[in-house]
């Protein structure tokens, strides 16, 4: 599982499942938020990327996140 | 004269570094950086009147907003040729510029082009839909890699014919074009020749080359992930405070693993990025924003996955060649297999 930014350079350079992340040099937090935003979604993409190797796919899949 | 616009990046724009990769697209009037000798390569047939300056963060995390935008700046302007980069090996900019390329081709139907080392990711992903010359690694090569452009570019704007991919210098976009071979000789001579060659084992060039794309067998899903062990892995140079094996921050051809037993998450201080291509601050503040330690113990506490592996796995990956890349995820991929790790969470910057 790869949690990128950029998800179209994950993909070309080979990975099956994606997670995108929130930018380049804070993939998984945002110092605009507070700590407590920044927790629940940290914890959500993890956990939709932890979810996604439980997923059978067909092709190079990005998993959707909500927050 | 026929006219040019120019797309840079932050830093070749002459705005800032890191700190200002988040820098909205604007655009100006005149040339920066780069474009100065980009100017003096196309004058007196094209002049460059504009240049599009947006940052690579800006681009690489809102891209649908970036291209809405600068597609919106080049709405009133008057153009024949968009030109973008040269990127080098830099990722994020490859593809900004690939894709703004892109975008501005469909959109306006004029000639684009960029120029980009052949290790830049962003060559596969749009070299079938725009010009992307062969560049250098870095910006050294600018002196080069410019007037290779500019001198195409003069000479498909004046109608003159132009040459094969291989021969103008930019990367194969796919496309087969009737041509003859000079001097003039036979099909089937060219074929039993090259089937002599191929026979007796020398070198010989097809005329017909079949691409090949390096595919990764999907990973069958894991049925019980509750008692599975999980990696963390990144390539965002999060590494124990000091840098202990001295990966490099930049081009890294090392990597390191580290022990996290018994840590609910990466303290600030005791941990940080030695990764030069994004600004550190947020990760050196939390490192868990790069590699989430503490969601990981959240889900093996919770028992959503068996066991987080004990060791961290860290490389950097920026101007990374892909040579490096492969031969060091394969050393990573066959530690972690030798000690029963059925899947990793990779993060990347």
């Amino acid at each position: 599982m790869q949690m990128a930014n950029i998800v179209t350079i994950a993909k070309t350079v080979g990975a099956n499942r994606i997670v995108q992340t929130v930018s380049i040099p804070h993939p998984l937090g945002d110092p605009n938020l507070t700590e407590e935003e920044q927790w629940n979604l940290r914890r959500h993409r993890v956990g939709v990327a932890l979810d996604g190797l439980m997923q059978e796919i067909e092709e190079p899949s990005i998993f959707d996140v909500t927050i | 004269m026929k006219k040019a616009i120019y797309y840079l990046n932050q830093f070749f724009g002459q705005i800032g570094g890191e700190e200002k990769a988040d820098y909205r697209p604007d655009i100006q009037e005149g040339v920066f950086g780069p474009g100065m000798l980009l100017k003096n390569w196309l004058e007196p047939d094209i002049e460059v009147t504009h240049t599009v300056v947006c940052g690579d963060n800006y681009f690489g995390s809102k891209k649908d907003e970036a291209v809405e935008i600068i597609l919106d700046l080049l709405e009133n302007k008057t153009f024949d040729v968009f030109i973008a980069g040269p990127a080098f090996m830099a990722g994020r900019y490859g593809f900004a510029c690939g894709e703004i390329c892109k975008a501005v081709k469909e959109t306006f139907n004029v000639p684009v082009l960029t120029s980009m080392n052949v290790e830049n990711p962003a060559v596969e992903m749009y070299r079938k839909d725009i010009y992307i010359f062969s560049g250098g690694r870095s910006a050294a090569t600018m002196r080069k890699d410019v007037p290779t452009m500019a001198d195409f570019i003069t000479r498909l704007l004046a109608g003159e014919e132009t040459l094969s991919a291989r021969e103008e210098g930019y990367f194969p976009m796919g496309i087969r074009g009737e041509t003859f071979v000079k001097p003039p000789k036979m099909g089937a001579d060219r074929a039993v020749e090259m089937l002599l060659q191929k026979l007796n084992d020398d070198e010989y060039e097809t005329e017909i080359p079949i691409p090949k794309i390096d595919k990764v067998p999907i990973a069958p899903p894991l049925a019980d992930l509750n008692k599975e062990t999980v990696a963390l892995v990144t390539s965002g140079g999060i590494v124990p405070e000091g840098n202990p094996d001295g990966i490099q921050s930049a081009s890294a051809t090392k990597w390191g693993k580290y022990d996290i037993t018994g840590q609910g998450e990466l303290k600030a201080g005791e941990w940080e990025t030695i990764h030069a291509g994004f600004d550190p601050s947020a990760a050196n503040e939390n490192p868990n924003v790069v590699v989430p330690l503490d969601a990981m113990r959240h889900f093996e506490n919770e028992g959503k996955i068996g066991r987080l592996y004990h060791f961290l796995y860290t490389t950097v990956g920026t101007g990374t060649s892909q040579a490096e890349a492969s031969r060091m995820g394969n050393e990573i991929a066959n530690e972690l297999l030798e000690a029963n790790v059925s899947a990793i969470v990779l993060t990347s910057t």
